[in-house]
């Protein structure tokens, strides 16, 4: 028996004195006997601390591909970046970690104010004027946009690039039967998106990823001028750590930028909580969904920050509100803005800088092992796909014995028949991170080397 | 009786929260500086241009905010000190369950042989995860009283989304087309929101005298194309719905479904269990009941348990124990899909089952006693002072009301809600449900102690002790927190909402 309740059973006995009754049980007289449970919960008598701290360490042994056990080359979305001390020991603060939404202002200026922060990193790092405090994950961002698109347009139909990541493709479809979107997804040939392949004169969005999950870095003049030509918006989901070099969706003319915010600062997690990044134009302010904080002054004239817009949200515009989001990811994005502080101008540069000389390091030495073959002949920035002559999972398995996590499963991701990959389940998604040395990029080529003979 | 305010319930560090106003980041920022340390890694270097093309390649970098490792960690210490949290004091946000975080969760959840996982790895190098997931998954199905449930949703909202999506496809697998999800006049602003994002139309149904759903309202809202009824039980008013025997009866003859809100699942845990009031349907927000951290706005958990006729529509892929006792990502056969961009919030998802296993069955029930004894400790001690909306014993809330208050004095309950700030402690939340007037919602939770109770009680007599001579002032208040009352008119009608914006 263990639990954190700070009554004595005498203090107990106090308070049921109070309210004039005999027992804890008659506190729920009321509810009729016909739903109450009768011999209590079907769960185990409650364990102390380390008695669960032994449970959970049995989990974690069993999780063959834990960090310090295996070399990370898995990307997909998801990506092993250093998180260093300073920003762990920040984001760790009981004030940031315990709080809920800054309801009340005048006691939540830290948190307020760090969002703000982040709004205005994420703001840059999109090119466009307006972000908004955060959501989910980039998969549910996807949706929110897309949702965004239906209102300002009053369409349904939603042409999305194939080089969408597979599984935010698959969240849109999953919140479309919900919304009636019709999600058009637009194939890849050599790793560029066809728009040419469809009729988009009815978009209500055109979305085009930056760079692709394929890794490849495709131009989106076509596809920004296909959302211009049937007045639909133009949604860029990119990767946030190439927005740090590469030119961000504001410069490619995107209406709206949506990312997965995971590289800064959240370690892996097995896949969350991770942070929805959102950006739009101005024009789209009103159609923004989740929360935004705005500067203001409090009544005695100093600089203040505050939850603003609230119309647009779910608590006042109930059944008209343009999200239902309400718990967010605000840990994340205060996390965010600290490892971007932490970072600067100059060091996200290096980071997605020495990833791609990391990736375009491995990939020469590995596409001159035989039989190991691009999927695309095109630019990539940070990771890239192979075609091997194997299974890619089983060649997952067997460099994973040698400590390696050789990358992702393309067939993990998207369901075979997948248009857009032929072969798919020989396909391997590779990601290089900063935190990778030579002496293992070396490695790498030659258990792929010895894993494909 | 023996219960005294002693201090220690209250914050008393609020006077000492940070005063003076924080610069920005930027404004902090000195082109040149960086704190980053990356590794020596021995890659050679490569210009971007012949990497990716210079039609790629941005001019110049983005600007963001160059500072040194000192500067940073003053900075966000600083904020931190302008911000109110559980671990400060009593933060008894109705609603919110915003009960004490045990470290130890925390603790669980920073192991790197959990948290240094990456979501893409095979299953057979992530048995442990797998495992964990399944274990909770079975936890929370005893819990609610529910056959199976998915883990993906990332908070409430979610799971309440996710939830009426179930109930589309289950309709639509019977061939019915159903339009129209009933949900109370008390319900929380995310129902009706989710419920149009569902592709539902919302009838709302009126709440009778005594806070209750009005069974024969709903009996006559009901009909051929209503796909199902969104509750909360207890509801948002605190109180617990009584007739849940005969709404579930109406709703199932009219071949709708019930889905459970179960934001105030706190209340009941291990006293009533949503599939035994009839529910089909159950989200939980593992964040308020499993007391994982609020974050300052999430990370959430809102997993959805469901009976066992809609559990071959839950999202998937799922963790799932297969024939040789190794576990494996099995999608249910008639899977709506996925709801989120991997496998859900995992190290939340973690540290709920931490929380579970050391409460066990018998310490969760302890849980829902004392949240209960606590609420109603605190009605019954204010019942001269700001009367609850319903004499009658309410469940882990208390909703008082402010209207004599006002009527006699000019004071509102936002006053009161902001003079409380002053006193140390969080504010309740105000004007929450609607169907209130004047509502203060006080959630005070289990692990505040009696003489924390006792503390918060005599501060709301203080304050509206003061109420008839210093009516202005409780205007104004709060005077001694790091700043006053914020003009919102003025964010929302001049829209600053980055450093650049604000064109300092």
């Amino acid at each position: 028996m263990a639990d954190y309740l700070p009554h004595t059973d005498e203090e107990v006995h106090d308070m049921l004195d109070f309210l004039g009754l005999d027992s804890l049980e008659h506190l729920f007289a009321h509810i009729p006997a016909a739903v109450r449970l009768s011999g209590g919960l079907d769960i185990e008598p409650g364990l102390s601390e380390p008695d669960v701290a032994a449970i959970f360490a049995g989990y974690g042994e069993a999780n063959a591909a834990r960090a310090n056990a295996m070399t990370c080359f898995a990307g997909a979305g998801a990506y092993d970046h250093e998180v260093p001390a300073v920003v762990k020991a920040l984001g760790s603060r009981s004030e940031f970690v315990t709080a809920y939404t800054p309801y009340q202002p005048e006691v939540a200026q830290g948190v307020l104010q760090a969002i703000f922060e982040y709004q205005t990193l994420i703001s840059r790092l999109a090119g466009l004027p307006i972000a908004n405090a955060s959501l989910y994950d980039g998969a549910t961002a996807l949706v929110e946009a897309l949702n965004m698109a239906g209102g300002a347009t009053k369409r349904s139909r939603m042409y999305v690039s194939a080089g969408v990541h597979p599984h935010w493709r698959a969240v849109a479809r999953t919140f479309a039967a919900g919304t009636g979107h019709e999600i058009v997804e637009v194939p890849l040939v050599d790793g560029l998106t066809q728009w040419g392949s469809v009729d988009t004169s009815d978009a209500a969005a055109i979305v085009a990823a930056y760079p692709n999950y394929l890794g490849v870095v495709e131009d989106l003049s076509d596809a920004r001028a296909l959302a211009s030509a049937a007045g639909g918006l133009f949604i860029v989901a990119g990767d946030p750590v190439a927005a740090g070099v590469l030119k961000s969706a504001g410069d490619w003319g995107a209406d709206v930028f949506l990312g997965e915010g995971q590289p800064f600062g959240t370690p892996l997690a097995f896949g969350g909580p991770y942070l929805g990044l959102f950006a739009c134009t101005m024009d789209q302010v009103r159609r923004l969904p989740g929360r935004i904080v705005g500067e203001t002054l409090d009544s005695n004239g100093r600089r203040s920050f505050v939850t603003t817009l609230r119309a647009r949200e779910q608590d006042i515009r109930r059944e008209k509100a343009t999200s239902n989001v309400c718990t967010n990811q605000t840990l994340m994005a205060v996390t965010a803005a600290i490892q971007l502080g932490w970072l600067g101008t100059s060091g996200l540069r290096d980071v997605a800088t020495r990833c791609a000389e990391g990736a375009h390091y491995l990939f020469d030495a590995v596409t001159a092992i035989e039989g190991v073959e691009a999927v695309s002949s095109q630019a990539f920035l940070r990771e890239f796909a192979l075609r091997l002559p194997r299974r890619a999972s089983d060649v997952i398995a067997d460099m994973a014995a040698s400590g390696v996590l050789a990358g992702v499963a393309a067939s993990t991701l998207a369901p075979a028949g997948d248009p857009s990959l032929e072969g798919i389940e020989n396909v391997l998604l590779v990601a290089v991170t900063e935190k990778r040395t030579r002496v293992e990029l070396d490695a790498y080529a030659d258990l792929l080397r010895k894993a494909v003979a | 009786m023996a219960i005294t305010g002693l201090p220690g319930g209250r914050a008393a560090s609020v006077p000492l929260m940070g005063h003076e106003t924080e610069p920005t980041m930027f404004e902090l920022s000195v082109a040149g500086r960086s704190a980053a340390q990356l590794r020596t890694t021995g890659v050679p270097t490569r210009s971007l241009v012949d990497m990716v093309g210079a039609a790629h390649v941005k001019d110049e970098p983005v600007a963001l905010s160059d500072l040194s490792e000192r500067d940073l960690v003053g900075h966000f210490t600083r904020l931190s000190h302008r911000q109110f949290s559980v671990d400060l004091g009593a933060y008894p946000l109705g609603s919110c369950t915003m009960k004490y975080n045990p470290k130890f969760c925390d603790a669980v959840a920073a192991d790197p042989a959990l948290n240094g996982v990456h979501p893409g790895a095979p299953a057979t190098l992530t048995q442990g995860w797998l495992e964990l997931l399944v274990d909770l998954e079975e936890k929370l199905c005893a819990i609610t009283g529910m056959a199976a449930a998915t883990l993906q949703p990332a908070a409430g909202a979610a799971g309440e989304l996710t939830g009426l999506l179930l109930m589309r496809a289950y309709h639509a697998s019977r061939g019915e087309d159903r339009r129209r999800v009933i949900i109370p006049d008390s319900a929380h602003g995310t129902n009706p929101a989710s419920v149009t994002l569902g592709g539902y139309e919302v009838t709302t149904v009126p709440s009778n005298e005594r806070g209750l759903v009005d069974l024969e309202a709903l009996r006559g809202a009901l009909g051929p194309d209503v796909a199902g009824i969104m509750l909360t039980n207890p509801n948002t008013v605190g109180l617990f719905e009584e007739e849940i025997t005969e709404i579930a009866t109406a709703v199932h003859d009219a071949g709708g479904l019930l889905y459970y809100d179960g934001a105030n699942l706190n209340a009941i845990v291990g006293v009533v269990r949503p599939g035994d009031m009839g529910f089909d349907i159950v989200h939980m927000n593992l964040h308020k009941t499993f007391a994982t951290p609020h974050g300052g706005g999430g990370p959430g958990a809102g997993p959805v348990a469901v009976s066992a006729r809609l559990a071959d529509f839950l999202p998937g892929p799922k963790a799932t124990r297969v024939a040789d006792g190794t576990f494996d990502w099995v999608a249910p056969a008639q899977s709506i899909g996925r709801v989120h961009g991997w496998h859900g919030n995992a190290m939340v998802l973690a540290r709920a089952l931490a929380y579970i296993d050391v409460h066990g069955g018998d310490g969760l029930t302890r849980v829902a006693q004392h949240a209960v004894l606590n609420a109603n400790w605190l009605r019954r001690r204010l019942a001269d002072t700001l009367p609850a909306a319903y004499d009658r014993p309410c469940m882990h809330e208390a909703v008082l009301s402010a209207t004599a208050l006002k009527a006699a004095t000019g004071v509102r309950g936002l006053d009161v809600a902001k003079a409380l700030l002053d006193e140390g402690f969080h504010s309740p939340t105000v004007y929450f449900p609607l169907i209130v007037d004047e509502a203060l919602m006080f959630e005070p939770t289990e692990t505040e102690s009696p003489q924390t109770l006792e503390a918060l009680a005599q501060a709301v007599e203080r304050i509206v002790a003061r109420a008839d001579t210093e009516a202005d002032e409780l205007h104004h208040s709060p005077h001694h927190t790091p700043v006053s009352r914020v003009d919102e008119a003025r964010a929302a009608r001049h829209l600053i909402a980055t450093e650049d914006a604000a064109a300092r």
